[in-house]
């Protein structure tokens, strides 16, 4: 029954979506057609759809094992940044240079600049009790101008026409497509495999075991021998290692190069779509192929109803509310049920 | 004959699945101190709370000073003239004792005109209280006195004081009958809810018996012998528990050493110098006031807090001192802590899940970190089976078991695993009479098979029914143990009531 | 002369700083009630964008600044519903809040980029700031003034009144108050609303007086920046006011520094800085003694429900 409630929230969402959009002048039953079923009805958006999916369901992996031990990093936006500034660098360094090692050299400088952008909180918090929500926010905005910094400056492409933009990366430091001229990139599979590992490790083991006991009762986890610094750093690592790798996928994958407009807010997306899928690893896939469908689809919306391009921001927002509602009344409703019986 | 102050008709109470109180009728006469009498779950809080205007009676009448009223709510109450001194205060740590009785007012009251009355009740029952302190640094009896001040200030007829020694010293329980006798010699009737009779027997003129949600018996305490109203409260012979004849206690499984330790902040207890020895085959109880640092030498037994150099904990002579949690259950210590809700057990945890928290260091269910939920269950399963866990089976949810269910489920799992040594804080605290001895039959049993067991306890009855030898835990100092055959109950008392200066726990250390 | 650019360093600060100050003391005292509400960048954005559309249309900024405070009530109550009412996650639903907020006016605000509107004036006549010492004093907006005297207010609210006494108690042990007979819920609904009301306040602030331009996230994580300096003051008014004008300091600082033509630090690293100096500041408190610490509402952001 609790696995109801994202269903249940999606459809209220589309509900509501279509009553305040009608009211807001626009076709809101087209709009809601359009951001909600469009993508997944027409198979030539799903490439598109899954190209988005696939940061959204890594970096929310990572984040749902946090949020599982009660730890709140909400700068996966920042490490997602991070991962992609020093996978860029080894670009930049390896530029010119061929190898089969070049890419994986990159997604390990990404999967470390995360981490390393997310060890920050994690000292803070597990070393000085400062809270891990604001410190890892901050973080975001930190890094946000440290690549605008780099993109202006030192790395900017000195054949670039003094766009603020680096280098296009060359063959050998793209994702591989997954077929020849398709969109779909290595990223998904990977993404996807991330997935089953994590539910197997939180369904299955001892440290899963250990996130979530350290979560729902901290003295408990103690009194267990469980210790909740390495569970704060293990899950601050994971989440920032996953949008750190995120991040590199998606600078080696669509944008070929870092922008200033490379900071799409996939960071702070992921956190709807880790609680859309219950925080569960199996839910959070479901989870971010259909918050890729709010973006595939808020495309489609835009030329068909002239949707401006922030409806598919509130469109997500109003999803988390939705979400959060049904789960309590969902609660609820078991609870009244149990007493009853 | 004076009318009654309050009286009850044939008031009932139901919540879904229990009949929590059926035709309870009782009076109360202005000035006289009434008893209110039953175990755990006999249904006295509900009574309170209906006349005290939490909870409405499905059933039945009230009468006040000879008219019907209707209590809706707790202001109505108040205003009647009725004040309450629950079990749970309702305080507040962080603020002075002067703003925490201006929240019990239902009324703002002039701060200089509330601290002269204040005064003058402080002085005319001579209370001390400072009223500008705040009340974290406040003894558990001056917590107390605010509530009571609260409900003086209202000028009550009738106190109801729901179980008000249960976390006092003997000393401070004398000093709360003075005040209650003098507050009752004013006029007020009391209703001195209990279940410890011979407070009853010292304190009380009349006593309403309750077992089961309904009246059993009304008696004068002080005619009524002690074991007669035992058996009317517990409602069957008192089981005794069965002890095979003791050889005597062995090694030492668990030696403590000039443990000392700081108080968690931010208003923990330190530890000083803890020192004791647990022998094979016996109890050994730990007496001392709720707050004296109990807990605190329970997590620091567990593991959950290392000591500060190896030696200063030993089992079976093994320095344990600096090892985890998890080590030391492996080699043999399991610990019971006294909370059950989110430190002995996870709520939202299955049963199993519950047994995967302290059981996977002993017993294989998760060989090389991956948990084997078959073994996981069957281990749950025994423990349910064996320690008669009322539950549907190990994938109920801890929370859905009452108190006493779940402490059973939680001795089960660690005597299960039989551990070389058994430390537990509070065995039977809010748990039912027969789940109690069966409890403590289970720790007699293991102290039996020549494993060490310490009880700590607020319960000094609990503690010599059980213990072998028995010491007392006072602002984290722990006395000598001595052998609880030579010891009166005067004497535990003493040694407990050193909160407020008193020397008596080094007078019984200058014993060792 | 240098007294004149003294003074419109100071104004700057002032006007920088002034946001800050009211979205602050708003959570303040949500937080005091025992309740965490991290969307208050995203209430600030849904003011921001209520009043600018506002006050474009109806030409007022009085107008636009009700608005602001209307819309940031309303805002708050989806939360406060969610949190109080449901119980839900008050971390989650903040974060949702926030999200919503940039979703939202971002929406709303489609229509109104790059559109301008006449900026909040000073609150006294001009004739009476003539002299740059007396613009210091006199030359600030009617917000200005008003975020002073709510810090006063709230101060003395908390500290001295028995209705201050009792939220406080609220958020120190709900269940002791919910005991006593204090109703819990309504005290918090109350004080979501208040800090709804100046966050509301807060955002319109920016696109009424700092920049009468609509841009996207104007805000720029400043209600987050409000957030870390309730914790800096130690849940105390009168440090809130230190804190914020602090801030402002920090904040500004890359427009003095451009303005005096410093160019030692690229401009990126100057707009790192109010951040970097939040997560300084954090630190510092869980530094220094714990008093700041032991100050913080024992109740904070545990769901309560009466049972």
């Amino acid at each position: 029954m609790l696995y109801a409630s994202p269903l249940i929230a999606v459809g209220l969402t589309m509900l509501i979506g279509t009553f305040v959009f009608t009211a807001m002048g626009y076709d809101g039953l087209h709009a809601v057609r359009d951001i909600f079923l469009t993508p997944f009805l027409e198979p030539q958006r799903w490439p598109d759809l899954g190209v988005k999916a696939a940061p959204l369901v890594m970096i929310a992996l990572g984040l749902a094992i946090g949020f599982r031990a009660n730890v709140w990093n909400i700068g996966a936006e920042g490490q997602y940044v991070m991962g992609a500034i020093a996978g860029t660098g080894v670009a930049l360094a390896t530029h010119g240079l061929t190898g089969w090692w070049i890419l994986p050299a990159m997604a390990l400088a990404g999967v470390i600049g995360g981490m390393a952008w997310a060890a920050i909180p994690a000292f803070l918090r597990v070393k000085l009790q400062v809270s891990e929500i604001l410190t890892s926010l901050m973080l975001t905005y930190v890094a946000v101008q440290a690549l605008y910094y780099l993109v202006r400056g030192p790395w900017k492409d000195p054949d670039g026409f003094n766009f603020p933009q680096t280098k296009m990366f060359s063959a050998a430091q793209t994702l591989p497509a997954m077929a020849e001229g398709s969109l779909v990139h290595l990223g998904i599979p990977v993404a996807l495999v991330i997935a089953l590992v994590a539910w197997l490790v939180m369904e299955k083991t001892t440290a899963g075991y250990a996130v979530k006991v350290v979560g729902l009762a901290p003295a408990a986890a103690r009194h267990g021998g469980f210790s909740a610094d390495k569970v704060t750093w293990a899950s601050l690592l994971a989440g920032g290692g996953l949008a750190g790798l995120a991040g590199l996928f998606e600078a080696a994958g669509p944008f070929g190069q870092l922008t200033p407009q490379f900071p799409t807010g996939y960071g702070f997306t992921a956190i709807i779509v880790a609680f859309l899928g219950r925080l569960n690893p199996l839910g959070i896939v479901f989870g971010g192929v259909v918050l890729a469908g709010t973006y595939v689809g808020g495309e489609i919306a835009q030329t068909t109803v002239r949707l401006p391009q922030a409806a598919t921001g509130m469109f997500q927002a109003l999803l988390l509310f939705v979400l959060l509602a049904t789960d309590v009344l969902v609660r609820y409703r078991i609870g009244w049920k149990a007493r009853a019986a | 004959m004076t009318p009654s102050r309050l009286a009850l008709a044939h008031i009932s109470k139901s919540f879904p699945g229990v009949k929590a109180n059926e035709d309870i009728s009782l009076s109360v006469r202005p000035g006289e101190i009434h008893a209110l009498l039953g175990e755990n779950g006999a249904g006295k809080s509900t009574l309170v709370k209906i006349i005290y205007g939490v909870q409405q009676a499905d059933e039945g009448a009230i009468q006040w000073d000879g008219s019907p009223v209707a209590i809706p709510s707790p202001k109505a109450a108040r205003k009647l003239g009725i004040g309450m001194v629950f079990q749970h205060f309702s305080l507040f740590d962080a603020m002075s004792v002067i703003e925490n009785i201006a929240l019990g007012l239902d009324e703002a009251v002039d701060r200089d005109v509330l601290k002269a009355r204040v005064a003058a009740i402080l002085d005319s029952y001579s209370l001390p209280l400072d009223p500008e302190r705040a009340v974290h640094t406040l003894s558990v009896g001056e917590r107390q006195r605010i509530e009571i001040v609260r409900c003086l200030l209202q000028k009550p007829k009738l106190l109801i004081m729901d179980e008000p020694t249960s976390v006092l010293t003997p000393q401070e329980v004398e000093r709360l009958f003075l005040t209650l006798r003098q507050i009752a010699m004013g006029g007020c009737a009391i209703l001195y809810i209990s279940h410890k009779l011979h407070e009853i027997k010292a304190l009380c003129e009349a006593a309403t018996i309750l077992r089961g949600g309904k009246v059993v018996a009304t008696c004068d305490p002080k005619v009524e012998s002690t074991k007669r109203m035992a058996e009317l409260m517990i409602g069957a012979e008192l089981r005794q528990i069965e002890r095979k004849p003791g050889g005597e206690a062995g090694a030492a499984r668990l030696s403590v050493k000039a443990l000392s330790l700081d108080g968690e902040p931010p208003f923990g207890t330190d530890l000083e110098a803890v020192t004791f020895e647990a022998r094979a085959g016996e109890i050994l109880g730990i007496a001392g006031v709720a707050g004296n640092g109990q807990s605190e030498l329970l997590t620091a037994l567990s593991g959950e807090r290392l000591a500060g150099s190896a030696n200063a904990i030993a089992l079976d002579g093994r320095p344990i001192g600096r090892e985890g949690a998890g080590p030391r259950r492996a080699l043999g210590l399991a610990c019971v802590p006294e909370e059950r809700n989110g430190h002995a057990a996870v709520p939202d945890f299955s049963l199993a899940d519950n047994a995967v928290l302290t059981a996977r260091h002993r017993l294989p269910l998760a060989p090389l970190g991956v948990i084997s939920r078959g073994d996981v269950a069957r281990f749950a399963t025994a423990v349910i089976q064996r320690f008669d866990v009322r539950t549907t089976g190990p994938a109920a949810l801890a929370r859905s078991l009452s108190g006493g269910n779940l402490q059973k489920f939680i001795m089960g799992r660690e005597i299960g695993q039989t551990p070389s040594v058994l430390v537990v804080c509070q065995p039977t605290w809010g748990v039912d009479a027969g789940a109690a001895a069966a409890i403590r039959q289970e720790l007699v049993d293991l102290a039996a098979k020549g494993s060490a067991v310490v009880v700590i306890s607020q319960d000094l009855d609990e503690l010599l029914e059980l213990a072998d030898r028995l010491c007392v835990i006072n602002e984290g100092r722990l006395s000598a143990a001595r052998d609880v055959a030579t010891l009166g109950i005067d004497e535990i008392g003493l040694m407990m009531g050193g909160v407020h200066g008193a020397d008596a726990p080094h007078g019984a250390d200058a014993h060792a | 002369m240098t007294s004149a650019i003294l003074v419109s360093i100071l104004m700057t600060l002032v006007a920088a700083s002034t946001p800050i100050l009211l979205a602050a003391l708003g959570e303040l005292v949500v937080e005091k009630a025992g309740v965490l509400n991290l969307g208050v960048e995203g209430v600030m954005l849904t003011g921001a964008v209520a009043g600018f559309a506002v006050a474009y249309s109806t030409g007022s900024t009085g107008a636009g600044l009700v608005a602001a405070l209307v819309a940031g009530v309303a805002t708050a109550m989806v939360f406060a519903v969610l949190t109080l009412s449901l119980t839900a996650n008050q971390v989650a639903t903040g974060l949702a809040l926030t999200i919503f907020g940039i979703g939202a006016s971002s929406l709303i605000g489609a229509g109104f980029v790059g559109r301008t509107i006449t900026r909040l004036g000073p609150a006294f006549p001009e004739a009476l700031s003539g002299h740059p010492l007396l613009r210091a004093v006199l030359g600030h907006d009617i917000v200005v003034y008003l975020s002073l005297a709510l810090v006063l207010a709230v101060s003395f609210f908390l500290n001295r009144t028995r209705p201050g006494l009792i939220l406080r108690a609220v958020g120190e042990n709900d269940a002791s108050a919910h005991a006593i007979g204090y109703r819990v819920i309504a005290i918090r609904y109350a004080a979501i609303t208040f800090g709804g009301a100046l966050a509301g306040l807060a955002g319109a602030y920016f696109s009424l007086a700092l920049t009468p331009m609509w841009a996207d996230s104007l805000t720029a994580g400043r209600g987050w920046i409000a957030l870390a300096l309730v914790v800096f003051a130690a849940w105390r008014p009168a440090r809130l006011l230190l804190g914020a004008y602090l801030f402002g300091a920090v904040m500004t600082a890359e427009l003095q520094f451009k303005a005096a033509g410093v160019t030692v630090l690229p401009p990126e690293a100057l707009a790192m800085a109010p951040y970097l100096a939040t997560i300084a500041v954090l630190t510092m408190m869980s530094l220094g003694p714990k008093s700041g610490r032991a100050n913080a509402p024992a109740c904070l952001g545990k769901p309560f429900s009466a049972s």
